[in-house]
């Protein structure tokens, strides 16, 4: 996608914490998932978003279109900030931006058949006139997903795994939304599976234009899908740029080392590859260091990175956050 | 040996026909689908001490309905020429000591016990569901502040609630409820508060809420549906808990008032009489364990259909 596109959601300082240890008497203490992210995306743009377990990708994905409420920070949507809004403007918010949940055996419910599931939210939202042209367009979802109409009576525990993710995918459609966030779409499926639904995406974009924040750790499938990718560290962004700057030059020390541990099947070029381990564990969000967040694991980690924050600034066409990495 | 000789088998595109579009029968399920309940019916079937239960409970419903309508005898019509009779053609379970029949006074017993049993059984349905559901979807501060009520309630000793009841609106059917029902729903409120608990944390719960689903419907569209399973058990089994709790309080004395017929009453009254005429103790007591165990073997069938690990 071009730069030209207008932007359709604009994070700004994003901060998710969520309480944790409710006992009457210690402290209150929060697990800082997202603290103090920025970001843009496009109309018709695929952001993607890795990150190891933990570092808070699936929180920031799910706080974008408001399942938890941000701590602070701005979500501006179309223009509009959407952080604070109540009632029929939220509503309004949840038919523009959805969400296709990871797991496809828990985010279908058990006791609706597929018609109903892919229907509900049309009869949420007083879409279309009558319930016979609700089913009508029940089925023409179906066709797009590559289903078949007559599934439309059966129950979500008659499917396999790719087939409820694109149940899933339907029901997200159903209320032609403008953004959707792919939390871990595919890491539930099998490899070959994982193609049809990264195709069936790619395919849905291309008719409708549907931008995507698009969270996975398969780095390989991400930058299959994406126009921009986002790498995520502890709560932060460490690197954002286009996904053939970062996923074939990585400039921060975090996205070079999980780079690094992408596979590559080709035997050669497999040989040539030098793996970067990383030494110790991820600080606990309960307590992040105080300077760059991967300073405790960094190889060029100095003073400066454990007293100071990084933020991100421009380098070599994308941006980084790490006082090293000036050029 | 002719090597030259040897036939091998060469596929050629000829050998094969295209398939036309509409006849690739891709990815089809075989099976029939069935609707959870229709599933749990079968299952159900299968248990026969339930289906034994459940044909017994139908048949005293019946016998319940139309025996007082159109037998000749009525619960207090007294005949002394014929008092303490034993079973005859006349009188099927004999008589007691006014000579009344004791096939049409079990019979008016079953219409309040089960009465006061199903309905008993509704109202901690509806409450405990209601109850449960709020405090288990909202959480928090309410959730706690909710529970401790019920808390509270639950720890008063119910014989103290339904003294209290029965002094105040006096001994009939309807202060009987009354009683059965003023701490019976807290056990099928915490139980759906758990199970929504649990439920609200799953997916398709998240899912109706990113799609713009109210509370409301996400409670009982969702979480409350998917816990239908115990809570249909629960109330089959609160059933005979209310019936008993009836027979109870209509043996010692605070139910049903004479000379309506209780089974309570009946054993009380059959009590004076025990060693000369310990037959009409046996109705009554009959009549209250079978339809206990009925009904519990039905809860029992019930938790094993409905219950999709035990299948």
């Amino acid at each position: 996608m071009t730069d030209t596109a207008k932007i359709l959601l604009e994070v700004k300082d994003l901060k998710m914490h969520f309480p944790v240890n409710k006992s009457l008497f210690s402290k209150k203490q929060f697990v800082k998932a997202v603290d103090g992210v920025s970001f843009e995306i496009r109309e018709g743009e695929t952001l993607g978003l890795v990150g190891e377990s933990g570092c808070g990708k699936s929180s920031l994905g799910r706080t974008v279109v408001k399942m938890y409420e941000p701590t602070s920070g701005e979500i501006l949507f179309d223009g509009k900030d959407v952080t604070s809004l109540r009632g029929a403007e939220l509503k309004q918010f949840r038919k523009d931006a959805q969400l296709i949940f990871q797991d496809p055996y828990a985010s279908l419910d058990p006791r609706m058949t597929v018609g109903e599931i892919i229907k509900e939210p049309m009869v949420i939202h007083g879409l279309y006139a009558s319930d016979a042209e609700r089913e009508q367009r029940v089925v023409e979802l179906l066709q797009i997903v590559g289903l078949k109409p007559d599934h439309i009576r059966r129950y979500p525990h008659e499917f396999s795994g790719g087939q409820r993710q694109r149940i899933s995918i339907a029901r997200t459609l159903a209320l032609e939304p403008k953004f959707i966030v792919c939390d871990e779409p595919i890491s539930a499926l099998d490899v070959s599976i994982q193609a049809q639904i990264i195709n069936l995406l790619k395919k849905i974009q291309q008719e409708t234009g549907i931008a995507y924040l698009f969270v996975a750790h398969d780095l390989s499938v991400v930058k299959h899908i994406s126009n921009r990718i986002a790498v995520m560290y502890l709560g932060h962004i460490v690197e954002i740029g286009s996904s053939n700057d970062i996923y074939c030059s990585p400039k921060h020390p975090y996205s070079i080392a999980l780079l690094s541990a992408v596979p590559i099947p080709d035997s050669v070029e497999g040989k040539r590859k030098v793996r970067i381990p990383l030494h110790g564990e991820v600080p606990s969000p309960l307590n992040p260091p105080e300077g760059c967040p991967f300073c405790t694991r960094c190889p060029h980690a100095d003073d400066r990175c454990r007293k100071e924050r990084p933020q991100l600034h421009e380098v070599a066409g994308r941006q980084v956050a790490c006082f090293k990495v000036t050029e | 040996m002719t090597d030259t000789k040897k036939t091998q088998f060469v596929l050629t595109d000829d050998l094969f026909e295209k398939l036309h579009e509409d006849e690739k029968n891709n990815e089809f399920i075989a099976v029939s689908s069935k609707t959870y309940l229709q599933d749990a019916w079968h299952s159900f079937r299968k248990n026969r001490l339930a289906m034994v239960s459940l044909v017994f409970l139908a048949v005293m419903v019946l016998l319940a309905i139309f025996v007082p309508i159109f037998s000749p005898y009525t619960y207090d019509g007294q005949d002394l020429n014929a008092r303490n009779a034993l079973p005859s053609l006349a009188h099927w379970l004999g008589t007691d000591k006014f000579g009344r029949d004791i096939f049409v006074r079990i019979m008016c017993g079953a219409r309040i016990s089960l009465s006061v049993g199903f309905a008993a059984a509704f109202i901690n349905l509806v409450i405990g569901v209601v109850y449960g559901g709020i405090c288990g979807y909202f959480g928090g501060k309410l959730d706690m502040i909710l529970m401790r009520i019920a808390d509270i309630i639950y720890a008063i000793p119910s014989m103290l609630y339904v003294i209290m009841v029965m002094l105040v609106f006096g001994s009939n059917i309807f202060s009987v409820l009354l009683a059965i029902s003023v701490s019976g729903w807290i056990g099928m409120a915490r139980q759906v508060r758990t199970q929504v608990m649990s439920l609200k944390e799953r997916e398709f719960a998240q899912a109706a809420l990113v799609m713009g689903a109210s509370h409301n419907r996400i409670l009982y569209k969702h979480l409350i549906i998917n816990c239908i399973g115990p809570i249909i058990v629960n109330t089959t089994l609160m059933v005979p808990n209310a019936i008993f709790t009836e027979a109870f309080l209509a043996f010692v004395g605070i139910g049903i008032s004479i000379p309506q017929a209780s089974w309570g009453t009946m054993a009380n009254e059959a009590r004076a009489l025990l060693q000369n005429y310990p037959i009409q103790m046996l109705w009554p007591v009959l009549a209250i364990s079978l339809t206990m165990l009925s009904l519990n073997f039905i809860g029992d069938g019930l938790n094993e259909a409905l219950d999709p690990k035990k299948r």
